[in-house]
């Protein structure tokens, strides 16, 4: 049987070499394709973190549309009504996010389980009914960015595309090395043991408490940033449309659990299946939505690792390695002898 | 000064009276085997110990301190080292990286040294050849042997080990008892439920039975095991 473990590399070459290309998006692209990737930009970037939370620390929000709604509000407070130059209000709507996430935690981090998913989702509707009532901010039927505000990101169209498609990138390689050099670090050690058996792991010493409250800190200023990235592409805030549901919470979830819950991998792939598949199923109007549940529905039932769980059982192999090994010393004593992990063939592999 | 006392320890879930005032006490370095009806409260005792529950009522020193509600992973890190009685790995992870989980938060190791820990757990228990695997693929037998390595990993002054002869061969018998004997040498005490009862005879210098939440004996494993109250409740004579 051929090795696929060959391909590891060339693929991770691939990967790498896809994101430097993408990092020169505004010189390689047209305004509609850099328009459809900060879109996706946006939505890996709330994948990651849901996976983040609901994958690893057990922490199962229905509520991230809050932070980015937050993050969508605080831009425009900070640039529409304080004049603060956009590419630092930015930054600003993080801090703005990570500053709602404290009192937030301290509410939702009394519940467990589903109530704690409907907690944060209580907390993310009430955000709404604030941001509509905020004066100066369009109330109920929000309001536009003014003209100025744009021609800071750029004197022409062109300019404002190319600023904005590198906010979001930046924010999702931001992302995308946060998350990664959590996992290989102790901590993400931690939250890898407690993604598989949080008792277990609290009875080896893996801090569960302390990794949530890490977590929940760590992904919310992402979410508001995201929210604000997403305000100057969009050029106007809505309670309706800045703390949707659906979009910011509903189908992330989808994309992450069709993906694959739980790994690095799988957020992005899920992230990228929907945006492959949006343009057909747009057609269908709110079928849309249906169609996606179903998908993450069966998903669950059929392969919970995820469209990533069913690749990496024929690979083999992690495309972004975030796994421990031994000393060379201790590995070299078994070599020839059973073979390490992911050198095995796919048929010496049982079903999990 | 004991290891460990418990006090007057109480533990019911919903109606259901699990442990009943229970008073035990563990010496430092000593091995105390457990036996007991399923149903006993065996496992609920470790649990109780071990930070899974908090007592209903009661208390329990460790080192002269009560830890009844303090969380699994401080008393973890105070190194009380448990295994499960039904294997929980962290199944996708490597068997190597389960037990560097412990190595790292439970032992409190620098990665250096939590991987050196690891590396030796692995060969005492006999899983080093394994590390590579996810652990969600071994056998029950290697499951449990990755439960007693776990436990190890965190270089545990208590170690609370639930049914993990059950299914030995002979010599792997043999081979656990070695171990545990090690890692008593190295200066831990031991509680061992167990029901395979040569193993806890050759090993546990005290023997206590368990019986509906409280003790029914305790003392010298061969006048317990001898005790015509214990045989009409264990041996079912
Ligand atoms: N988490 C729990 N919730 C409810 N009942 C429990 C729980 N854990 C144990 N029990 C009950 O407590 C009793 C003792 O269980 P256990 O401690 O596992 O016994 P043993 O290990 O001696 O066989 C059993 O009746 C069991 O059903
Ligand atoms: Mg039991």
């Amino acid at each position: 049987m051929a090795k696929l473990t060959s391909y590891a590399a060339p693929l991770r070459g691939l990967l790498v070499l896809g994101a430097v290309a993408l990092a020169f998006g505004p010189w390689l692209f047209g305004g509609v394709t850099q328009i459809f990737l900060t879109q996706f930009f946006c939505m890996l970037v709330l994948a990651l973190m849901w996976n983040l939370l609901a994958g690893y620390a057990d922490i199962v929000t229905l509520g991230q549309h809050g932070f980015v709604g937050v993050g969508a509000y605080a831009l425009y407070g900070f640039t529409a009504l304080g004049g603060v130059n956009p590419f630092v209000a930015v930054l600003l709507a993080g801090l703005v996010a990570f500053l709602v996430a404290i009192p937030t935690m301290a509410l939702v981090f009394r519940l467990r389980a589903v109530y704690l998913a409907v907690g944060t989702w209580v907390v993310a509707e009430a955000l709404m009914l604030t941001a509509g009532k905020l004066p100066g901010l369009g109330q109920g039927s929000g309001a536009s960015l003014p003209v100025a505000v744009a021609r800071m990101l750029g004197a022409t169209p062109s300019a404002r595309f190319a600023s904005i498609y590198w906010l979001a990138f930046a924010l999702a390689l931001a992302a995308f090395l946060t998350t990664y050099l959590l996992l290989r670090s102790r901590i993400g050690l931690g939250l890898t043991a407690m993604r598989d058996n949080e008792e277990a792991a609290g009875a080896m010493g893996v801090d569960l408490r302390r990794a949530r409250i890490l977590c929940f800190l760590l992904t919310a200023p992402f979410l508001g940033v995201a929210g604000a990235v997403i305000t100057l592409q969009k050029l106007r805030v809505s309670p309706m449309s800045s703390f949707s549901v659906n979009e910011w919470t509903v189908f992330v979830i989808f994309n992450v659990v069709i993906g694959g819950i739980g790994s690095l991998e799988g957020p992005i792939l899920g992230t990228l299946l929907f945006f492959v598949l949006r343009d057909h199923l747009a057609d269908l109007g709110p079928w849309h939505l249906i169609v996606l549940g179903a998908l993450s529905i069966a998903t669950m039932l059929l392969e919970p690792r995820g469209l990533w769980g069913l690749a990496r059982r024929a690979l083999n192999f992690d495309l972004i390695p975030v796994s421990r090994a031994p000393s060379r010393e201790f590995a070299a004593r078994f070599q020839g002898g059973p073979t390490p992990q992911g050198e095995r063939e796919i048929s010496a592999h049982p079903a999990e | 000064m004991n290891l460990v006392e418990i006090r007057r320890l109480s533990k019911s879930f919903g109606g259901l009276s699990v442990i009943n005032g229970l008073d035990l006490q563990l010496g430092e370095n000593e091995i105390l085997g457990v036996i007991g009806p399923n149903g006993a409260g065996k496992t609920t005792l470790f649990n109780l110990i071990s930070g899974v529950h908090a007592p209903s009522e009661g208390s329990i020193f460790y080192r002269g301190v009560d830890i009844g509600r303090a969380q699994a992973w401080d008393r973890c890190r105070l190194g009380i080292g448990r295994t499960f009685q039904v294997p929980r790995p962290y199944a996708r992870m490597s068997v190597y990286e389960n037990v560097l989980v412990a190595a790292v938060h439970g032992g409190g190791l620098s990665s250096r040294a939590a991987r050196k820990e690891a590396e030796q757990a692995l060969d005492l228990t006999g899983l080093a050849r394994r590390y590579a695997e996810p652990a969600g693929q071994l056998t029950l037998l290697d499951l449990k042997r990755l439960e007693l390595c776990r436990a190890l990993a965190i270089r545990p002054r208590l170690l609370l080990l639930d049914e993990i002869a059950g299914g030995l061969t002979d010599a792997e018998s043999l081979a656990l008892l070695d171990i545990v004997r090690q890692v008593h040498r190295r200066g831990a005490a031991i509680i061992w439920i167990e029901h395979v009862l040569h193993a806890l005879r050759r090993l546990a210098s005290r023997l206590v039975v368990l019986h509906g939440g409280g003790l029914l004996a305790d003392g010298d494993p061969e006048a317990v095991l001898a005790d015509p109250r214990v045989k009409a409740v264990y041996l079912g004579e």
